[in-house]
């Protein structure tokens, strides 16, 4: 038990001090805002947002593909790196864990805001079709907040076993419920063996289920007439961008929960490089499937794919459309294949980049498109033919992406960010190396 | 070792078709017996009967083979969601007549009470190339036989009937606008705000018995964060009238009618629909698309007006008359 004790007091959830009180404040206080403004949104109806018959979706959906995207990075980190046997992904995937949990709970949240009928909500169930795209994404969401859930869980058994006896004089009724929640772990071996077996079976099957998540939301897309949507391209150029907005929030969180909790000891250089070389890899295959999705019918040029493409490029989506490009995937890539791009600090800059890009990118997927369907727009207000989120829009989002970082604030606040049974017998495992080799 | 376990798989494999094999035949034997028993014990034989034939001729059958058929009830009743049986209603925009007179428009918007910003039914300025020739082309819903709304809808709230319509069951619409994404003819509209169409709302409050989705109010009052469109005025073709865009053009651009029937009118003149679309050439909106709408075009040829007078009933930005 005795090497427990220096891991336990680093890693045990602590006590939020001054910043993180405020941090927790303000995202309450913005959440409730948001709050505010959907209740009106409900009781005047969607005609507070921006959007209109042309616009007909907006921020809300291009929000909810981003967390969507996110919440790929469990599968993404979490399960390839492990079946890849990557073991340097240890300190690191409790926390993947979380934004995923954090970002396809809020998916599912979000999808309801963008609905003009809430409150009819049940009849997805009631008269549900299986033809319609939406109902696949009824089906596939709970399903990987359900994986997700496990696949945090799970690890956390034996953490959760070390924390009831650590907190049992300190805090007897949080021990209690670490205690509870550790399901009476007790480290036996035949426990050890059904915990390893579960965390194997749900990290293989997380694999098919994201991809089956992050294609489905392509498919919401793909399935349309619309030029800019319908595209074979859709699937596999979801899953990358997936994995790029996934693993840039990650790096984004390690690096504050780094400084934050001081974890340099667990969280070192040596995990940012990594992450570094990983993000540059996502990074490259979106690339490949942009170049796809946007030169390709530039060639071809078909008279929609081109007005299409000139308004990204050169019309009025341009000044977004290459930062998300530029700024928000081949910058990061030229950093990060210098050594020096891949430290802590520049890689955090570079990873805000990268998630600021993604989120943009999801906007510039959903509203172009729109404003250019197959007959002209005509005869309707002049205001129809453009789109940028009301302050009602914005509220809500902003509320949104809050509610997402309190959810991994609060998870972070109980729940140990870095694996302490596994640093454990990780670093035994060394020491009984490194005693061999001498 | 190694053999010996493949051996005794493929043993286990074959077997275990066998046995498989033997018990599917042996279950259909055996429903078969079990059916011939059953049919026995039905069996009470009372004599024979004699029948008379479709062409007149007289036979004796078994009393037991003779089955009394409920006759399935044609009901008065109308299904909003069946449409009206052995109908399939089309419609035919002749571009060649149509100088944007917009009356099928005001008369559109009054007869449903549209309070938004958006007409059901919209007059395009069209000009396909700068080297060739403008022209108005009015457009309703499609109602397309293949309609990407209906597929994509989660709810099954847009519904595709029997007789052709495409219409939607506002009392089941969640407001995802799904299906105004998946039409490529942007017909569809939302209520973004409380619609407030006074008069019909008042109506329907008073004749409690009207409910919403009858005939003669289908789809009406529209309902506050749900997808509207043209319905091609089912509660006209159950009187026996025409639609509303028909018979308020002034220049007989629209017909309408029976494609079973194989006729259309636009209330001067009744036409054989398949000789119409023949003679002149008719065409459907974006038919590479495969949506298969039920509104043809006559190509906008020998036009008896000039494009410009059309000019100044042309609003880009308006398509509703508003109450100041």
């Amino acid at each position: 038990m005795k090497n427990y004790d220096k891991l336990l007091n680093d890693l045990a959830p602590q006590k939020f001090g001054k910043k993180g009180v405020i941090w927790t404040i303000s995202l309450v206080v913005l959440i409730v805002l948001g709050i505010i403004a959907y209740i009106d949104q409900i009781i005047r109806g969607q005609v507070v947002t921006n959007m209109n018959d042309y616009a007909l979706w907006g921020v809300y959906i291009s929000n909810f593909v981003f967390f969507v995207a996110t919440s790929f990075v469990g599968t993404v980190t979490v399960a390839v790196l492990r079946l890849t046997k990557n073991a340097w992904r240890t300190p690191i995937v409790r926390i993947a864990e979380i934004i995923s949990v954090s970002a396809i709970i809020m998916a599912g949240l979000t999808i309801t805001i963008d609905m003009g009928r809430p409150d009819r909500l049940l009849n997805l169930f009631i008269h549900g079709r299986m033809q319609s795209p939406i109902t696949w994404d009824v089906i596939i969401i709970p399903t990987y907040i359900m994986v997700s859930l496990l696949l945090l869980y799970f690890p956390l058994l034996p953490d959760f076993g070390l924390l009831n006896k650590y907190y049992k004089e300190k805090k007897p009724t949080l021990s209690k419920w670490y205690g509870k929640l550790s399901l009476n772990w007790t480290g036996s071996e035949a426990q050890k063996s059904i915990q390893l077996k579960s965390i194997h079976i749900i990290a293989i099957l997380i694999v098919p289920v994201g991809f089956m998540l992050q294609t489905i939301d392509a498919w919401l897309f793909s399935t349309l007439f619309r030029v800019g949507w319908d595209s074979t391209n859709m699937g596999a150029y979801f899953i990358s961008g997936a994995a790029v907005a996934g693993v840039g929030a990650l790096v984004c969180v390690v690096y504050v929960l780094q400084k934050a909790y001081k974890l340099e000891e667990y969280i070192t250089d040596f995990h940012f490089d990594k992450l570094g070389k990983f993000l540059v890899l996502t990074c490259l295959i979106y690339l490949y499937f942009n170049l796809n999705e946007y030169l390709i019918p530039q060639l071809t040029s078909k008279k929609e794919s081109t007005t299409h493409i000139n308004v990204l490029m050169e019309g009025q989506f341009a000044p977004l459309f290459w930062f998300v490009i530029i700024g928000g995937l081949m910058i990061p890539v030229i950093i990060l294949l210098f050594k020096k791009g891949r430290k802590p600090f520049p890689m955090f800059l570079v990873s805000l980049l990268v998630v600021t890009g993604s989120w943009w990118k999801r906007y510039l997927i959903v509203t172009p498109t729109l404003l250019h369907p197959f007959l002209p727009i005509q005869g309707v207000p002049e205001e129809w033919r453009h789109y940028f989120p009301s302050l009602h829009e914005w509220l809500i989002t902003i509320a949104t992406l809050a509610m997402s970082l309190l959810i991994i604030t609060i998870l972070v606040r109980y729940v140990p960010i870095i694996p302490i049974q596994r640093t454990a017998d990780e670093r035994e495992e060394l020491e009984l190396n490194k005693n061999t080799e001498k | 070792m190694k053999n010996k376990n493949t051996d005794s798989r493929r043993k286990f494999l074959d077997n275990g078709l066998k046995l498989g094999l033997i018990t599917a035949i042996g279950a259909v034997g055996l429903t078969k017996i079990a059916s011939k028993l059953s049919a026995k014990n039905s069996e009470t034989s009372t004599g024979k009967m004699e029948l008379m034939t479709t062409d007149g001729t007289i036979i004796e059958v078994d009393s037991s083979e003779v089955k009394q058929i409920v006759h399935t009830k044609i009901t008065e009743e109308y299904d909003v969601r069946e449409g009206m049986p052995n109908r399939k209603f089309v419609m035919v925009i002749d571009l060649a007549k149509c100088k944007n007179a917009l009356k099928c428009q005001t008369a559109c918007n009054k007869q449903h009470y549209i309070t938004g910003n958006h007409a059901w039914l919209k007059v395009y300025k069209m000009q396909e190339d700068e080297d060739t020739a403008p022209y108005w082309m009015p457009t309703t819903c499609m109602h397309c036989d293949h309609p990407a709304c209906v597929t994509v809808c989660p709810v099954d709230a847009t519904f595709k009937r029997r007789d052709g319509l495409v219409l939607i069951d506002n009392e089941r619409c969640i407001g995802c606008r799904f299906c105004m994404a998946a039409c490529p003819y942007s017909t569809r509209v939302f209520n973004w705000s409380e619609p407030n169409q006074g008069e019909i709302t008042m109506l329907m409050e008073m004749e409690h018995q009207t409910e919403h989705n009858s005939v003669e109010f289908a789809g009406l009052p529209s309902v506050k964060g749900t997808v509207d469109k043209c319905d091609f005025c089912p509660h006209t073709i159950k009187e026996n009238e025409l639609p509303h865009c028909v018979t308020a053009c002034p220049n007989g651009v629209f017909y309408f009618g029976d494609k079973y029937e194989d006729t259309v009118t636009n209330g001067e003149e009744t036409l054989r629909l398949s000789k119409l679309l023949k003679d002149k050439a008719g065409y459907r909106l974006m038919e590479g698309l495969g949506t298969k709408p039920s509104v043809y075009y006559l190509p906008p040829v020998d036009r008896l007006v000039d494009f410009k007078e059309g000019l100044e009933n042309f609003t880009d930005y308006k398509s509703v008359d508003k109450p100041e």
